[in-house]
């Protein structure tokens, strides 16, 4: 089988996986990051956003062929190297926002694209970029002000 | 030795062998050393089997309650470090083993079921104390939010405040001073008149070795330091950076992973299965026909998922097949037709029917919910490894020691010789109680010599589940010339738990509650605030209808039904004001109030709601709650924000519906979830009013569903009498 070669969080990758394959499992299974998290796999609820390029996807809906010499992001990549957290972490903590935790890689992943396009978003920027990450414990009032916190880091 | 802790000890060994072991000190000879190696490592003592002192001086609060996002690892060990006067710089937790050590399931499945008979070997050496934690502790189980009311106020407190006069005991021994001379703070024992002090580690060895108090002080509200703080959870930084592991993500040794594929009929079995084209994908190793569910085991997750979607299958017949969802509801609606006033008794109070007769007038009317879903994020699994006569079972649970025994039993192997890892669950919400899944994980898995990791798809979870039931509730009221009510007339089908969920906070003098039950084979489940969900919904519209009928709103009418209880008064007024009820709202706005008093906790809520756009939109929800005391203010907030979200959503979207004997929906494309641009602005005010203390997780849901549907009344003059609100308009011409 072909091989697919591509980096993740910075470092280079190659595997001979099925490249219609969703990149999901690949970074779950494969390559054991398992902060990426499995929700619907209809790209309905964001608990698998990764980024691609730096643009956020729906790794359950993204196949593998379309990592091919793409740089991916995944939620293991986003605080710096020496281990600093992403300001959208550090405040994320600050604000106590998650509470089971299980979407909580793919919203980070969200509010760190949305940042770095748009240092100051308004609360219909955060609507527009958050609206495909589902909580099912409610968490989006704090998301909102950690993101706004977060803005003015 | 203590009385009430020696005999609560020996109370738990007489019944069936299992230990109650409720985190009461060692006892020499007891069984306490048994629980030791599982919890402490080499050179810790065990001070009580809720709390470790490590020789460098960590405390460690052992939780034997499962993290499904309420903070419970926090609060726990908040509640025993401020008894303990411990350093919180150097308190951690551990999740408790399933063990029975930590509950023993007979005694705690009389108890949970209800049966409030204790048995008579018991009573004598159950205190209060022990009596609520053995009700919270039976099944090991995390729901009812129990946490902080049970496990912490009856366990983690005491063990605490235990643990920490042993250890000023065996100070006072060791420097032959008077305990009462000594004082504690930051797991320090400090004597002041000679400026001696030494960490609570140095005491360890001797405490140990000493009888636990008779009944430790605890702490007056005055004198907490811990309790009542919004310290920061332990389990947050680990669910920014990935490295949180919940059950989904555990990673065995030539591990292989399997799809499975349940009776979309539920309760049918397999006749015939046809793999010709599934067997020969990629990846595939194994097909399993288990008759009430189909596996694929394959080297990939998706391999197997693709795979099973392409089996075959004919299955049984059930007689379930032609019923839909309209005939459901009909069946109920006869069911409470046919018991033509004669139903299980739920409450009865006066006389109804003559009260009924002598009033002005009677007002009736009925209303209905669906079935909904839980969706957890997290879809179901569990991964199983069968060797040498052992089970391992890794899987995120509610009632992990209920799984171990259900295990034991099924496959007829010793309960030692299962081993259940509990890890983080991403969510609960009561549907990870139930012990469908890890039985069929390891049902796959003892097929193989390597462990199996079962993964349920979204479909699946969606159409596998154990659902909050569909009811109808009808309710009957009479009515004085103002329009106050003299009697509450209500028959409802669908009872469940808790046994006071359909019961009302207003005096009324004359009420009849009753229920009946109409067949279906659609199955029950707990789903977060079980029957208030539906309860809350169904009283708090009605009295809003008497209100209406009375021609008073409904703050003010609730209010005069309250007289006999200032905490109602005091959430429903906390919650007016907030709102600023009485005011102009904008054009298509409208507001809503409701109360309901659900696992200890009274919480009213007013809903703000725009029906402008097609589909209402809540703009704010003010919340109080009154939790007698909150722990952890913060964590309590969030609990209430979350219940809030989480009723809210099943209030405007959530709607499980039956064809042909099988749920339609199958994925959030058509089983919504309330998104960021749709959450209103929620503010909560905590009310500590002193009452008994009660839970967070569950009160914040019931109220928001009949707020919602008051206000979307005061804004349309459209009284929603079903769910989901969000379709109101649609029955409008």
């Amino acid at each position: 089988m072909a091989q697919t070669r591509f980096t993740v969080n910075g470092e280079d990758r190659a595997v001979e996986t099925d490249p219609s394959t969703p990149l999901l499992w690949v970074i779950r299974e494969e390559l054991k990051l398992t902060g990426t998290k499995f929700g619907c796999g209809i790209a309905q609820c964001g608990a698998c956003t990764v980024h691609l390029d730096g643009t956020p996807v729906r790794s359950c809906s993204t196949p593998l062929a379309a990592a091919e010499g793409a740089e991916v992001t995944t939620i293991e990549g986003v605080a710096s190297e020496d281990g600093t957290r992403h300001k959208v972490q550090a405040a994320w903590i600050e604000h106590q926002v998650p509470q089971c935790g299980y979407c909580q890689s793919g919203q980070i992943m969200s509010a760190v694209a949305l940042l770095r396009d748009n240092p100051n978003p308004t609360d219909e920027d955060i609507d527009t970029a958050m609206r495909g990450n589902i909580c099912r414990c409610g968490a989006y009032g704090r998301i909102r002000a950690a993101i706004k916190s977060a803005a003015s880091a | 030795m203590g009385k009430w802790t020696r005999r609560g000890f020996i109370a738990a060994g007489l019944v069936g062998g299992g230990v109650l072991a409720v985190g009461v000190g060692i006892r020499e000879g007891h069984r306490a050393p048994k629980l030791a190696h599982l919890v402490a490592d080499e050179d810790e003592t065990l001070v009580n089997v809720w709390v470790k002192l490590s020789p460098d001086n960590t405390i460690t609060a052992i939780v034997p309650h499962s993290e499904m996002g309420q903070g419970v690892f926090t609060s726990m060990a908040q509640m025993l470090a401020d008894e303990m006067d411990a350093d919180w710089e150097k308190v951690t937790f551990e999740q408790a083993p399933a063990h029975e050590g930590y509950a023993n399931y007979p005694l705690g499945r009389e108890f949970i079921l209800g049966d409030t008979k204790v048995p008579g070997f018991v009573q004598d050496s159950l205190n209060g104390g022990f009596l609520r934690i053995a009700q919270s502790m039976g099944l090991q189980i995390t729901g009812g939010s129990t946490a902080v009311r049970f496990t912490g106020m009856g366990g983690m407190r005491i063990a605490g405040a235990a643990a920490r006069e042993m250890i000023v005991k065996a100070a006072a021994k060791e420097w032959d001073v008077k305990a009462s001379e000594l004082s504690t703070r930051k797991s320090m024992v400090l004597h002041e008149a000679s400026g001696r002090e030494a960490p609570y580690a140095e005491f360890a060895e001797r405490a140990g070795k000493m009888s636990p108090p008779t009944q430790p002080k605890l702490k007056t509200p005055e004198e907490f330091t811990l309790m009542g703080k919004s310290l920061p959870r332990f389990d947050i930084p680990s669910k920014t950076d990935g490295t949180a592991e919940f059950g989904i993500d555990v990673d065995l040794p030539g591990m292989k992973y399997a799809a499975v594929m349940g009776a979309p009929v539920l309760g049918a079995e397999t006749i015939s299965v046809d793999d010709t084209y599934a067997r020969d994908m990629p990846g595939v190793i194994k097909i399993l026909d288990k008759g009430a569910f189909l596996a694929v085991v394959a080297d990939g997750y998706w391999q197997a998922e693709n795979a099973i979607r392409q089996l075959d299958v004919t299955w049984s017949e059930t007689g379930a097949e032609n019923l839909d969802q309209a005939e459901i509801f009909a069946r109920m609606r006869s069911a409470i037709d046919d018991a033509d006033g004669k139903g299980e008794e739920d409450v009865a109070i006066g006389n109804v029917r003559r009260a009924s007769e002598s009033a002005a007038r009677v007002y009736e009317v009925e209303y209905s919910v669906p079935f909904l879903a839980h969706a957890a994020m997290e879809p179901l699994n569990a991964t199983a490894w069968l060797r040498d006569g052992k089970i391992d079972l890794w899987s995120g649970l509610q009632n992990p020691l209920a799984v171990r025994d259900e295990i034991a039993g099924a496959y007829d192997v010793k309960k030692h010789d299962v081993t259940v890892h509990n890890v983080l669950l991403g969510g609960g919400f009561g549907r990870r109680s139930n012990p469908d899944y890890p039985l069929m994980a390891v049902e796959i898995a003892k097929e193989f010599d390597h462990p199996v990791k079962m993964i349920w798809s979204r479909e699946q979870d969606t159409q596998q589940d154990w659902y909050r039931p569909a009811s109808v509730s009808r309710f009957k009221a009479g009515l004085d010339a103002n329009g106050m009510p003299v009697s509450w007339d209500n028959m409802f089908t669908e009872k469940h738990d808790p046994p006071e969920a359909s019961h009302i906070p207003y005096k009324i003098d004359n009420q009849l509650i009753q229920y009946t039950n109409a067949e279906h084979h659609i199955r029950f489940g707990p789903w977060r605030s079980v029957d208030h969900t539906q309860h809350g919904f169904f009283i708090e519209s009605f009295i809003d209808e008497l209100a209406d009928q009375a021609g008073m709103d409904g703050y003010a009418y609730r209010r005069k039904l309250l007289e006999h209880s200032p905490r109602y008064i005091a959430v429903l007024d906390a919650a007016a004001k907030a709102a600023d009820w009485g005011r102009e709202v904008p054009e298509g706005h409208g507001l809503g109030i409701a109360l309901v008093d659900s696992f200890g906790t009274a919480v009213a809520q007013v809903v703000e709601v725009d029906v402008a756009g097609p589909e209402p939109r809540v703009v704010h929800v003010w919340c109080a709650a009154d939790p007698g005391y909150a722990m952890n203010p913060d964590g309590f907030i969030a609990q209430i924000e979350s219940g809030i979200i989480y009723g809210l959503t099943a209030a405007l979207y959530g709607d499980i519906t039956i064809e042909g004997g099988a749920v339609v929906q199958s994925n959030f494309h058509d089983y919504p979830m309330l998104r960021i641009d749709e959450s209103p602005q929620i503010s909560v005010e905590i009310i500590n009013s002193g009452a008994k203390v009660g839970g967070g997780g569950e009160p914040g849901t019931p109220p928001i569903a009949p707020a919602l549907a008051n206000a979307v009344f005061a804004a349309t003059g459209v009284r929603v009498r079903s769910q989901p609100i969000a379709n109101f308009k649609e029955g409008l011409s």
